[in-house]
């Protein structure tokens, strides 16, 4: 679709010519979700940077799939709304068949992943991390796809500086059959030290789950946090000279 | 059938409506040899009658494993059963190859189904000569359908295409009500026994027939002509027993162990073969 819409900006210049590897221009930040006991759990902020300057504060990164799945994305945004568009003909044609067989977050997850691959042996990457989580017939599903195609499961995954940030407080506190008051706790606590050490989050979260019985995203919320530390006070105590 | 003026071409529509060449490719599935299929809730089952050429040729193959959890019997010209049975196979591994997932039964019946239409609105084309009973499970259960030349598709309990399968056809009719809770042991033996009807006296043999078997746990696979002797053997002795198996009900109660709901149904309860 997209490589249609190129060929009618130049008609005169043949499609031979190379897709150079894109730039993200609209960028959203980490994306954690972590597998609990009655589902999966994902948290994101709603941010959407223009290279540093935090442009939109209301972009929702996180959406339904189907019955059966949510997506989460961090990278370029309007990648993000072009994969909702191939996700939405999918699901659509999935649901024409109206034959009882309904296509679950396993089989959107590798959809996934061959569309990210494709793009990525094209030169021309849908600039995205996405991470797809669902259940079906009481199966937790959890997986994660970049940009070239990498792709793989786990009990827990994040995105972006999620990967380095989140991640180690998930391998130390996440345990089988958590609670969702306990689930969303440890989400939290992921998004707060993102919040503090990663310059593109901005303090607008949305939680979302899924279950069997369906999909909730909550409504935006703020976490509280602390900058009272001594040495914010003053910082400059103790510096030096003029530098 | 006779002969009309209305028959060369698959495109042409007879005064009554009725493309006969359709018709007629209908008419290669009945000629030929038989296949079988019944299903249970768990399980289907596909058997064939062998046919060779002749006394020294092998037989023909008409049972394709399309998948593991889908399998395919055909009648009539093989040629075309076997270029059929390589498009599912196509269609199985690209959706497995982007979902990951097996493709549900009742998408590839559909696929097949549409495909074999086309060939019956193009005047360059000629329909398929073969019918198919595709036999697979997904996450709706264990399926049986049939697929004809005029790209119709059925689901069915059980159900017998090919030469003298209105016999087989005649017992599957008498006993289908109970395969839902068949075991897979009762269900070969349905299967064998429907098998036997449509060969009309001549004896039953392992060399004769084919038998597939697909399940829940269990990937489509032939049984082999070994265990398929023994399965004939087992109850063609009690029925030798018991006198000609007229009533259907004794000779599935022999092999039943009494677990699956196959005895409540008869009434009987009766185990003979209990070991």
């Amino acid at each position: 679709m997209s490589e249609s819409n190129r060929a009618k900006q130049s008609p005169l210049i043949s499609e031979a010519a190379s897709e150079r590897t894109q730039y993200p221009y609209v960028t959203g930040t980490s994306v954690v979700a972590l597998k609990y006991k009655d589902g999966i759990l994902m948290a994101s902020d709603m941010g959407g940077s223009y290279g540093s300057t935090l442009r939109y504060k209301s972009v929702e990164r996180i959406k339904p799939i189907g019955k059966h799945s949510l997506l989460g994305a961090s990278g370029e945004i309007s990648d993000f709304q072009e994969i909702l568009r191939f996700l939405d003909e999918l699901i659509l044609y999935d649901n024409m068949w109206d034959d009882g067989n309904s296509l679950g977050p396993k089989e959107v997850h590798n959809y996934l992943t061959r569309v990210m691959y494709n793009r990525r042996n094209k030169f021309d990457p849908l600039w995205n991390s996405l991470i797809l989580g669902g259940v079906k017939n009481g199966q937790k599903y959890l997986g994660m796809v970049s940009m070239i195609g990498v792709n793989f499961e786990d009990n827990h995954v994040a995105t972006g500086f999620g990967n380095h940030l989140a991640r180690p407080i998930l391998r130390d506190e996440w345990h089988e059959n958590l609670s969702f008051e306990d689930g969303v706790k440890l989400l939290e606590k992921c998004m707060r030290v993102l919040l503090y050490r990663d310059r593109s989050a901005v303090n607008k979260f949305q939680v979302a789950k899924i279950t069997e019985e369906g999909v909730t995203i909550s409504q935006p919320y703020s976490l509280k946090t602390f900058w009272g530390f001594s040495s914010f006070q003053n910082p400059t105590v103790g510096a030096e000279g003029s530098w | 059938m006779f002969r009309n003026q209305y028959d060369t071409d698959v495109t042409t529509w007879s005064p009554a409506g009725r493309l006969f060449q359709v018709e007629y490719a209908m008419e290669a599935v009945k000629q030929g040899s038989a296949a079988i299929g019944l299903r249970s809730k768990t399980h289907v089952v596909l058997a064939c009658v062998n046919k060779a050429n002749s006394e020294l040729s092998s037989y023909q193959k008409k049972i394709f494993k399309v998948d593991d959890h889908i399998g395919v019997a055909i009648a009539g010209l093989t040629a075309d059963g076997r270029v059929l049975s390589r498009y599912m196979r196509s269609e199985c591994i690209n959706y497995n190859y982007t979902y990951e997932s097996p493709l549900p039964v009742g998408r590839l019946v559909v696929q097949l189904a549409d495909k074999a239409q086309v060939c019956t609105q193009r005047s360059w084309k000629r329909p398929y000569g073969v019918g198919l009973l595709v036999a697979g499970l997904d996450e709706s259960g264990a399926h049986l359908y049939y697929n004809c030349p005029s790209g119709n598709y059925f689901e069915y309990q059980a159900f017998a295409i090919g030469s003298r399968s209105q016999a087989a056809k005649t017992y599957l009719e008498r006993r289908f009500e109970n395969f839902k809770d068949s075991s897979r042991e009762d269900l070969i033996k349905d299967a064998l026994i429907a098998t036997r009807e449509s060969l009309q006296g001549e004896k039953l043999r392992s060399s004769i027939c084919t038998i597939a078997v697909v399940g829940a746990e269990e990937p489509f696979h032939i049984l082999d002509q070994e265990t398929v002797q023994q399965l004939i053997d087992a109850f063609e002795i009690v029925a030798e027993e018991e006198g000609p198996a007229s009533e259907p009900g004794a000779a599935a109660d022999e092999g039943a162990a009494a677990e699956e709901g196959a005895g409540a149904d008869q009434g009987s309860g009766a185990a003979p073969m209990d070991i």
